[in-house]
């Protein structure tokens, strides 16, 4: 059993692997997807826009400030999350009442502006991220070298989406959030600030989006448009898990990753449409997401 | 209709005792740069070739002539469909002239047959299909800047000579990968090589290393990188992360632009090797127009294609003046039978096929200990003679050379 279908075992490891770091990425901004439409009911299109600003955030600490990689987990998600909170507070604010369209509509109105304004400024090919020192080099697991990046990359956003998922569905905090979407009006005769608390969690989910983005520069180009592609093939994800459920888009975005890798093995060409085709069947099958309840 | 104002204006023209641009149709020469304006070759081309027509326009000294020449653009999204929409748009209803530049194979193969079509002019910079000058030829247009026969043999050649002679491609999944990975393996087969394995990844891919692993897993010496902008630029990248290179394979850029080399950081594209017809540290004068241009194009250095367009309106300009028309298939046949003398690539010709011909350089990256000032990126390794440079006229197949 050195092969299958003439790919050799070792090899087929290797791509495994490679699909749970891309599925990272996956589950991490599919996770802000899921937390903003479950708990606002915003279809966040500008996600991938604040996935990039997140990046360019880190790079702009480094560059202009001397701050890296370490701070700039931190500082960027902070920065790219007020700036959300902004966005909420003027203007997704006043879409609450209208159908889910509106929201799509502004947030994708969003993401075209900043995108635009930034390859208007930096260019389309990117600007050069280094992988932070600590973490260079790689350990050769015998069917492939693991970069120690991409092997933090795993383990960070596991560590992530677990803990998030745990506050939303373990704490008394997480039971006030979800609260929040079922009735904000008896919420509010607990004496809690719903307005408050969406505008935090809108923040909070574009700070997942940052936080990924910090992630990426150092493997991808810093690029105005790196999260302009990227939203779709998410947006596809938190689909298949169905829409709001949070340990669905996680668990999806891992799997996913890993059928998007074994494709680049055995048909390359699809490799870009196949997530598509996944969700096209889901969708037939089982129209509310794989984790999803039908309301 | 068309025919009717251009006997028109001729007997306008007459009257007024024939000027230089009596005969352009409308008392426009109208130019539109069809480009890639927003995804990943737009550094590569995009606006920065709509300041390189502009400053043609000027250089050639239009205005003082008496010629009116007006420049418009357009994005076409890297998709065919979308650019032969506006290409018919331009010349049935924007009364468009001549088109220029036109990234991406898939596109400008489109755009080229409906310029046959229409009788009207391409002049392409910034796609690669050596197809263009091969069996898809057309009276129509003129090929400038570069093409995939010339990458394939500039750069394929110098890496077999040096000991690269087992190949693993990463390429393209369209015309223009499909089409750099023919004439590459061609090369490395003439020279005794062998090709060991190829996976075609789509355009535009963010992560490569799923295709870099299995370049890796081919023991291959050489992975040709068969594709251009963006996407050479995240492989390159991801390569070092996995270690590829360190474990002894090297990677070739095939098509390699300042702006990618820009992007990588000198730390990460040391040493690599392509082809290219032009650098802005080439000489005195391509100095002085790299140093007019990067103002105008937000601190960016001009790339190849850049300057290809720039030089083709030029050309382009000259032969209006020579022909006094306008008529596409007329000036394209006067573009051709001019010689062309331009300050970026020197003199040189364009054969029957549409081929313009000039010198090629090898260069390699600077370390970043020898980069002396802002873009110091390359050194010059070999120059390749004009006449050796492209596709001998009669290989390539185009039913206009007899």
């Amino acid at each position: 059993m050195d092969s299958i279908f003439g790919v050799p075992t070792q090899a087929l490891f290797g791509q495994l692997l490679i699909g749970l770091i891309n599925g990272s990425f996956y589950a991490l901004l599919s996770l802000g997807l899921a937390v903003i439409f479950g708990l606002l009911n915003i279809i966040n299109f500008a996600h991938g826009a604040q996935y990039m600003l997140g990046a360019f955030c880190a790079y702009f600490l480094l560059n202009k400030t001397g701050i890296g990689y370490w701070w700039a987990l931190l500082i960027a998600p902070l920065a790219v999350g007020l700036f959300g909170m902004l966005i909420e507070r003027t203007m997704l604010k006043q879409l609450y009442k209208l159908d889910h369209l509106y929201g799509l509509l502004l947030t994708f109105g969003l993401a075209l502006v900043i995108q635009g304004l930034f390859r208007n400024e930096f260019g389309s090919s990117g600007l050069p991220y280094p992988i932070p020192e600590a973490l260079t080099g790689g350990h050769n697991l015998e069917f492939m070298v693991l970069p120690n990046y991409r092997a933090w990359v795993v383990v960070a956003s596991l560590a992530v989406c677990l803990g998030t998922w745990f506050v939303i569905e373990k704490t008394k905090l997480g039971s006030y959030l979800r609260a929040g979407t079922e009735n904000p009006n008896l919420l509010r005769a607990f004496g809690v600030n719903v307005p408050r608390m969406i505008t935090l969690t809108y923040g909070f989910g574009v700070g997942l989006a940052a936080f990924a983005g910090v992630m990426a520069a150092p493997i991808y180009q810093v690029n105005p448009l790196m999260g302009a592609d990227l939203i779709i093939v998410v947006f596809a994800v938190v689909v298949i898990g169905g829409m709001g459920s949070i340990l669905g888009s996680v668990l999806t975005g891992f799997g996913l990753g890993v059928i998007e890798g074994l494709t680049k093995v055995f048909y390359p060409e699809a490799s870009n449409t196949v997530i598509f085709i996944v969700m096209a069947i889901v969708l037939i099958i089982k129209p509310a997401g794989l984790f999803g309840t039908q309301k | 209709m068309k025919s009717k104002k251009t006997l028109l204006a001729a007997v306008l023209a007459a009257f007024a005792g024939g000027t230089a641009h009596a005969q352009v149709s409308d008392g426009v020469i109208k130019i539109g740069v069809l480009s890639d304006m927003s995804s990943l070759y737009a550094d590569i081309t995009g606006p920065g070739s709509v300041v390189a027509a502009r400053m043609a326009v000027e250089d050639f000294g239009a205005a003082k002539k008496g010629m009116k020449v007006e420049i418009i653009s357009a994005d076409h999204q890297n998709k065919p469909d979308v650019g032969t929409s506006i290409a018919r748009q331009w010349y049935d209803v924007d009364k468009v002239d001549a088109i220029f530049d036109s990234p991406n194979s898939g596109v400008v193969l489109a755009v080229n047959q409906i310029t046959r079509d229409k009788g009207k002019a391409l002049i392409v910079s910034g796609a690669a299909t050596a197809d263009l000058t091969g069996k898809a030829c057309s009276p129509n247009t003129i090929h400038w800047t570069y093409d995939t026969w010339l990458l394939a043999n500039g750069t394929g050649n110098a890496i077999v000579k040096t000991g690269g002679d087992t190949w693993y491609f990463l390429t393209s999944d369209y015309a223009f990968g499909h089409a750099l990975e023919r004439d590459t393996e061609a090369v490395v087969l003439k020279s005794g090589g062998k090709v060991l394995g190829k996976v075609r990844h789509p355009l535009n891919t963010q992560d490569f290393s799923s295709f870099l692993l299995q370049a890796q897993a081919s023991k291959a010496k050489v992975i040709g990188l068969a594709n251009a902008g963006g996407d050479t630029t995240n492989a390159i990248k991801q390569a070092a992360e996995f270690g590829i290179v360190k474990g002894g394979q090297n990677l070739a850029g095939m098509l390699v632009f300042i702006s990618d080399i820009h992007a990588l950081g000198l730390e990460k594209a040391q040493g690599l090797i392509f082809t290219e017809t032009f650098y802005w540290d080439l000489n005195d004068q391509t100095r002085a127009f790299a140093k007019r241009f990067a103002p105008a194009n937000g601190g960016k250095y001009p790339t190849m294609t850049q300057a290809g367009v720039y030089a083709g309106v030029l050309h382009y300009l000259k032969a209006i003046e020579a022909a006094k028309t306008d008529n596409g298939t007329k000036v394209i046949a006067k573009m051709k039978e001019m010689p062309t003398a331009d300050p970026l690539f020197g003199k040189g010709r364009i054969r029957q096929d549409g081929r313009k011909i000039h010198p090629a350089y090898l260069f390699e990256v600077k370390k970043p200990s020898e980069s002396k000032y802002a873009w110091d990126y390359y050194k010059l390794r070999a120059t390749i003679p004009a006449e050796q440079a492209f596709r001998p006229e009669k290989e390539g197949g185009c039913p206009l050379v007899k």
